[in-house]
């Protein structure tokens, strides 16, 4: 397969998870489109580092996984502290700091 | 038609479907069955560039721990039932404006260096008996250039950690 066509293939789940991130209310759907964000630039760096035949891709993705593992954690960490206070999870009804 | 195209296409088409089922689902269990869909697709296309290891780690990790935390947190999180009405924003149709531009911003501009991928040498042909393990290679990049990164993405791990029980607990004497 041509890299080109990986290449698609991330940008295509990186805007989908853009819109994720930008349009819905559920704030848990945001944390999920993030790491949708996140996978499109993995498939991005595996697909480089396939096509040059270089492991740095891999072990670049390795760390981004372990990145995106411990922002999921303290995401929702804050979720449920965010919970505690306000009960509820929609983005546009967090407002305390709005002028 | 070979294998390897027709496997690529598979796993795009799984991977695009379960991420745009992701994001308009109303609801969130929904969603997040349709993350670990689109997350096996990815380690399916990990599979099929050679990338056993981060496969197997993407599989664990990301499906095995990550989704499951999300679960968990749903589940905590209680969802009203009028919390299902709005799905969407107000700014929905600007931000798939916006979006549309910008993808065919980026498609013009793959379409067009599409020739300028073609850097240097081929992929080198490999003889029989001198193959490393894909695991081996990384465990060799990874301890010994990688060090630094390592350790630190280690310490990142126990910064998360301790950040996430603090944010999560219940403090004594609060309102």
């Amino acid at each position: 397969m041509p890299v080109t066509h990986y290449l698609v293939l991330s940008m295509a789940l990186l805007m989908i998870g853009t819109v994720g991130v930008l349009t819905r209310r559920n704030i848990i759907v945001v944390l999920m489109s993030i790491e949708l964000i996140l996978n499109a630039v993995n498939i991005n760096l595996v697909a480089f580092s396939d096509y040059l035949q270089n492991v740095n891709g891999q072990v670049f993705a390795i760390f981004v996984i372990t990145d995106a593992a411990a922002e999921a954690a303290v995401g929702l960490g804050i979720l449920i502290a965010l919970f505690r206070n306000k009960e509820t999870v929609h983005a546009d009804e967090i407002d305390i700091l709005r002028w | 038609m070979q294998l390897d195209s027709i496997l690529f296409y598979l796993f795009a088409v799984q991977i695009l479907f379960s991420a745009l089922m992701t994001i308009t689902r109303r609801n969130v269990v929904y969603s997040a069955i349709w993350l670990i869909s689109s997350l096996v697709g990815v380690a399916g296309i990990y599979l099929l560039q050679g990338a056993e290891f981060l496969a197997g780690v993407q599989v664990i990790v990301y499906i095995g721990a990550i989704t499951v935390l999300f679960l968990f947190v749903i589940m905590l999180v209680p969802v009203s039932e009028e919390a299902k009405l709005r799905r969407f924003s107000s700014q929905l149709w600007i931000v798939l404006a916006v979006v549309a531009a910008l993808t065919a911003e980026m498609a013009y501009f793959l379409v067009k260096g599409a020739d300028s991928f073609q850097m240097g040498e081929p992929k080198p042909t490999i003889e029989i008996g001198t193959l490393t393990t894909n695991s081996e290679q990384i465990g060799q990049v990874l301890f010994s250039e990688y060090l630094l990164p390592f350790e630190l993405a280690s310490i990142l791990l126990l910064v998360a950690m301790i950040g996430a029980v603090v944010m999560a607990k219940v403090r004594e004497g609060a309102e």
